[in-house]
C-alpha cells in the first residue's frame, strides 16, 4: 500500500517525519517501533518518541507499521555509459535503482572507454549528478583497459573520486600485477575488488560443468576456475597485506578459502550476487539466456552453501550484479549469447525469499546489503543513525506483485526473474532526505 | 706531495661494499678527500701518487659521469688510465666474466674499477685477479664511491654527518645507491629514512637500518637532507608505478613537499635526473640544491680512494 504522504505547511528547508514504522538498522542490529525525523538530507533524530509524534512543521508519513531502514547499497552495478548507451545510462540505472530500494550504486568500470582514467571518473561524476536520482559512485580499473597488465593511477584515481579498484568482469592471470597493484594499492589504502574465474579455465565454456551441461550440451566450466584464483589472491593478500574484496562467489569451496582467510585475520571480505543466492543452473532449463552469468549459476548444494555464509558471516556483501544486455546480445544460442542479467528493481524482493523461506534472518540479509558495503566502501550511509545521510526505504514486507517486463525502468530487460512471483514492494525511496520513488504513486519526484 | 692521513687510515686491497667501511675507514677517506677537492680547485691538479700505475676503467654498463670520473680522478693521480667498455664487446662474443678477468689481469693492471649489472659480480672478479678492485657499481647491490662523495657533499655542506636526519627517497629496491648510502649514513652516526611507494621498496627494508615512509610528505617532515633517487623509465610505465605522471604528484620532490623538510635542507641525486618525474626542474636548480656539488665531490672522493688503495698496492 503506498503511504500517505501530506504536505506540511514550512519552507524550502522542510522536515519529513516517518511516523509508526518498523526501525530496521542492520548496523546496530535494532529492530523496534518508531519514528524517524529527516532535515537538511540527513537523519535529524530517530527512536520510540517520535513513533506518534511529529514536530511542528514537519511533512509526516505515516509507515503504518512497515519496515524502514537504511537505503540499499549496491557495490557492483555494470551500465552502458559511456559506449553502450542503448544498453543502460546512469538515469535510467538510477531510475531503477530507486525503484529497487537501491540508494547508492557503484557504477564498474567495464565501459567503452574502460574508467581507467581521472577525466573518465570525472565524466561520470558529473553525468551522476546532473542525471541521476540516487548516489553513484564509481569504481576505477585497476590495470589500463581491464587488461590485466599494467595498473592504472590508483592514488590520483582515488583523488578523483574512485571509491575502489577492479578489473571488471575479468581476472588478471599475471600473479605479478596482482601482487604489485595489491602492493601499491595499500598506500592508499584502497581497495581492489576482483572477480575470480581463471581466464584460461572459463575459455570457451557458457556454464558450470556438471550433470546439467552435460544433458544441454553445453561446454562448463568446474568450479575450480574461481576458486584457483581466489586461492592464489589469497597468498598475495598475505605477503602484500593489501585491502582485497572478492566480488561474487559462487560455491562452498570458494567459502571455505575465504573463512580460512579471515580466521587468519587477513583483509579479506567478499561478495555475492542475489541470482547465486536464489537461482541455481537447473533455473536454465531450455537455453535461458538469461540466466547465463558470470561466474555460472551453480548446484543447488552450492546456492545453499552460499545462502548458509552469508548466514554465517562468511559473505560480507551482496549485489545485484545488474549486467543490462539487449536482444541483440541476448537473443541468441546459449552459447553465442552474452552473459549478465539486470538485478537492481528485483534485488530486495528477490533477496527477500530467503527471508521468508526462513533461510536467513532480516537483519543479516539486510547488513549484506547496507550497513557491511557502507564499512568497506568508507561511506557515511547505511545506517539508522543522527547524522547519517538521509538514504531511507520504507518496505512492505509482505506485499506480493509479479514481476512484469513492462514495469521494469531499466533500459534492458533481460531479467532472469521476470513474471516472478516477489513478496515484499519498496513503497518510497528516499536519497538525501528527498523522495525518488514513491510506489503507486507518482514515480519520480 | 702525498698528503698526510690524519686520523685512521683506510688499508684495504679493494673496496666492494659500504657494509664493511668502519667510522675510522670513511673520515680518513673523507678527510684525503677534502684535500684532494682542494687540490681540483688548484690551476695544477695533477700529483704523481699513481705514477706509473695502470688503472683500468671495465664498465660492463654504460656510464657516463661515474666512468669521467673515474678516469679524472686517475689521470689526476698520474696513473695510465683505460677506459674498456664491455657491454659491446667480448661479452656479446661469449665471453664470461671470469675469463674476461682472467685476460686483463694478465695485462698486469694496478686497479681495476668495475661496474656490472649483476649484483655480486664485480667481488667474484675480484677473487679472480691480483689487482686492486673498486666496486663502480653492481646490480643493485653496491656503489661504493657514491657514497662517500655524498657523504663528503654532506660534510662539507654540514659540517658534520652524525645527528643529521636523511631522506632517502624514490625506487630504493633497485638502487644500489641506496644501500651504499643507508650503509655509510648509518655508520656515521646519521638517521636514515626510506621513502617509496611499497612496490619500490625491497622486503624487510627497515633490516637494511632505514625507516620506512610511504607517505612523502611524512617522511620530508623535519628532514636534513634529502637524497632523491632515480627512477628509471622502464619501472615507470604501469609495473611498478602506474605512470611518471601519478608518480610525481606522490613522490616528485616539489616546492610543497620541500617544505616539509627543515627550511636549510640540501637537496641532492645522484644524477642522471629525470626533471619533472622524480624532482621539479625549479628544486633542481634550487639554491640549496648541491647536485652539482656532488659531481665534483665525486672526483675528489674517487682521487681519495685511488691514493688510499695506492699504499696499499704492492711495492709501495
Amino acid at each position: 500500500m503506498a503511504p500517505a504522504m501530506r504536505k506540511g505547511e514550512s519552507g524550502p528547508d522542510e522536515a519529513t517525519a516517518f511516523l509508526n514504522a518498523r526501525l530496521i538498522d542492520p548496523a546496530s542490529g535494532k529492530d523496534e517501533p518508531g519514528g524517524l525525523l529527516v532535515r537538511d538530507g540527513v537523519i535529524a533524530d530517530l527512536g520510540g518518541q517520535l513513533r506518534r509524534n511529529a514536530p511542528e512543521r514537519a511533512r509526516v508519513i505515516d509507515c503504518k507499521g512497515h519496515v524502514l531502514c537504511p537505503g540499499l547499497i549496491d557495490m557492483q552495478v555494470f551500465t552502458g555509459e559511456p559506449g553502450q548507451e542503448h544498453r543502460e545510462t546512469l538515469k535510467t540505472a538510477s531510475n531503477a535503482a530507486a525503484a529497487g530500494g537501491v540508494t547508492t550504486i557503484v557504477v564498474m568500470p567495464d565501459t567503452e572507454p574502460v574508467i581507467d582514467q581521472v577525466a573518465l571518473v570525472d565524466f561520470i561524476q558529473r553525468r551522476a549528478r546532473d542525471n541521476a536520482v540516487v548516489h553513484v559512485h564509481v569504481m576505477a580499473a585497476m590495470t589500463r583497459g581491464l587488461k590485466g597488465l599494467e595498473m592504472t593511477e590508483i592514488g590520483l584515481l582515488q583523488r578523483a573520486g574512485a571509491i575502489a579498484f577492479t578489473n571488471g568482469k575479468a581476472s588478471v592471470s599475471n600473479a605479478r600485477v596482482m601482487r604489485n597493484v595489491l602492493l601499491y594499492a595499500k598506500d592508499f589504502g584502497a581497495l581492489i575488488v576482483h572477480h575470480t574465474e581463471d581466464p584460461h579455465l572459463t575459455e570457451g565454456t557458457v556454464m558450470n560443468s556438471g550433470e546439467v551441461a552435460t544433458r544441454l550440451g553445453l561446454p562448463g566450466v568446474n568450479k575450480a576456475a574461481e576458486t584457483i584464483v581466489l586461492e592464489r589472491d589469497v597468498r598475495l593478500v598475505e605477503i602484500t597485506g593489501g585491502r582485497y574484496h572478492a566480488s561474487q562467489l559462487s560455491c562452498a569451496e570458494s567459502l571455505a578459502v575465504v573463512r580460512a582467510a579471515k580466521a587468519r585475520k587477513l583483509p579479506v571480505t567478499c561478495g555475492v550476487s542475489i541470482n547465486h543466492l536464489t537461482l541455481n543452473e537447473n533455473d536454465i532449463g531450455p537455453y535461458r539466456t538469461f540466466f547465463r552469468l558470470k561466474p555460472p549459476l551453480r548446484s543447488e548444494e552450492d546456492r545453499a552453501a552460499m545462502v548458509r555464509g552469508l548466514a554465517a558471516g562468511d559473505i560480507d556483501v551482496i549485489v545485484s550484479s545488474h549486467d543490462p544486455q539487449d536482444a541483440d546480445t541476448k537473443r541468441h544460442p546459449f552459447a553465442e549469447a552474452a552473459d549478465g542479467a539486470i538485478g537492481l528493481e528485483t534485488l530486495l524482493a528477490a533477496a527477500l525469499r530467503l527471508h521468508h523461506n526462513g533461510e536467513i534472518g532480516l537483519l543479516p540479509l539486510l547488513r549484506a546489503m547496507t550497513a557491511n558495503p557502507a564499512k568497506l566502501l568508507g561511506l557515511p550511509s547505511g545506517r539508522l543513525e543522527k547524522g547519517a545521510p538521509a538514504d531511507l526505504i520504507l518496505v512492505d514486507l509482505g506485499q506480493p506483485w509479479v514481476v512484469d517486463k513492462a514495469e521494469i525502468r531499466a533500459r534492458s530487460k533481460n531479467s532472469p526473474f521476470d513474471e516472478s512471483k516477489m513478496q515484499g514492494r519498496v513503497l518510497l525511496t528516499m536519497v538525501a532526505g528527498k523522495p525518488v520513488y514513491q510506489y503507486g504513486g507518482a514515480e519520480r519526484a | 706531495m702525498t698528503a698526510p692521513i690524519t686520523q685512521a687510515s683506510f688499508a684495504r686491497r679493494h673496496l666492494l661494499t659500504c657494509e664493511e667501511l668502519t667510522a675510522g675507514d670513511i673520515s680518513a677517506l673523507l678527510d684525503l678527500a677534502d684535500k684532494a677537492a682542494d687540490n681540483n680547485r688548484q690551476i695544477n691538479k695533477k700529483r704523481d701518487v699513481l705514477r706509473g700505475r695502470t688503472l683500468i676503467n671495465l664498465f660492463f654498463e654504460a656510464s657516463t659521469r661515474t666512468q669521467s670520473s673515474f678516469e679524472l680522478a686517475g689521470k689526476r693521480l698520474g696513473a695510465d688510465v683505460m677506459n674498456m667498455n664491455v657491454s659491446h664487446s667480448s661479452m656479446q662474443k661469449g665471453e664470461t666474466l671470469v675469463d674476461t678477468a682472467m685476460t686483463l689481469n694478465a695485462m698486469r693492471p694496478d686497479i681495476l674499477v668495475v661496474r656490472h649489472h649483476a649484483a655480486g659480480a664485480v667481488e667474484l672478479l675480484a677473487q679472480k685477479v691480483d689487482c686492486s678492485v673498486i666496486n663502480a657499481g653492481d646490480g643493485a647491490h653496491q656503489h661504493p664511491t657514491q657514497a662517500l662523495l655524498d657523504a663528503l657533499t654532506i660534510r662539507r655542506a654540514k659540517g658534520r654527518i652524525s645527528g643529521l636526519t636523511v631522506a632517502i627517497c624514490g625506487d630504493i629496491m633497485h638502487s644500489r645507491v641506496a644501500r651504499s648510502n643507508i650503509n655509510v649514513l648509518n655508520t656515521m652516526g646519521a638517521r636514515v629514512r626510506g621513502v617509496a611507494p611499497s612496490t619500490l621498496l625491497p622486503p624487510k627494508a627497515d633490516r637494511l637500518g632505514i625507516e620506512v615512509f610511504t607517505d612523502m610528505n611524512a617522511g620530508l617532515e623535519g628532514a636534513d637532507i634529502v637524497m632523491m633517487l632515480r627512477l628509471q623509465r622502464e619501472r615507470m610505465q604501469g609495473s611498478y608505478v602506474p605512470s611518471t605522471r601519478e608518480y610525481y604528484h606522490f613522490f616528485g620532490l616539489d616546492h610543497e613537499k620541500l617544505a616539509r623538510a627543515k627550511p636549510d635542507a640540501l637537496i641532492m641525486h645522484p644524477g642522471p635526473m629525470n626533471r619533472g618525474v622524480e624532482i621539479a626542474s625549479t628544486i633542481a636548480d634550487h639554491s640549496r640544491s648541491v647536485i652539482r656539488d656532488q659531481v665534483e665531490m665525486g672526483v675528489a672522493v674517487r682521487m681519495a680512494v685511488l691514493e688510499a688503495m695506492a699504499r696499499q698496492l704492492p711495492n709501495h
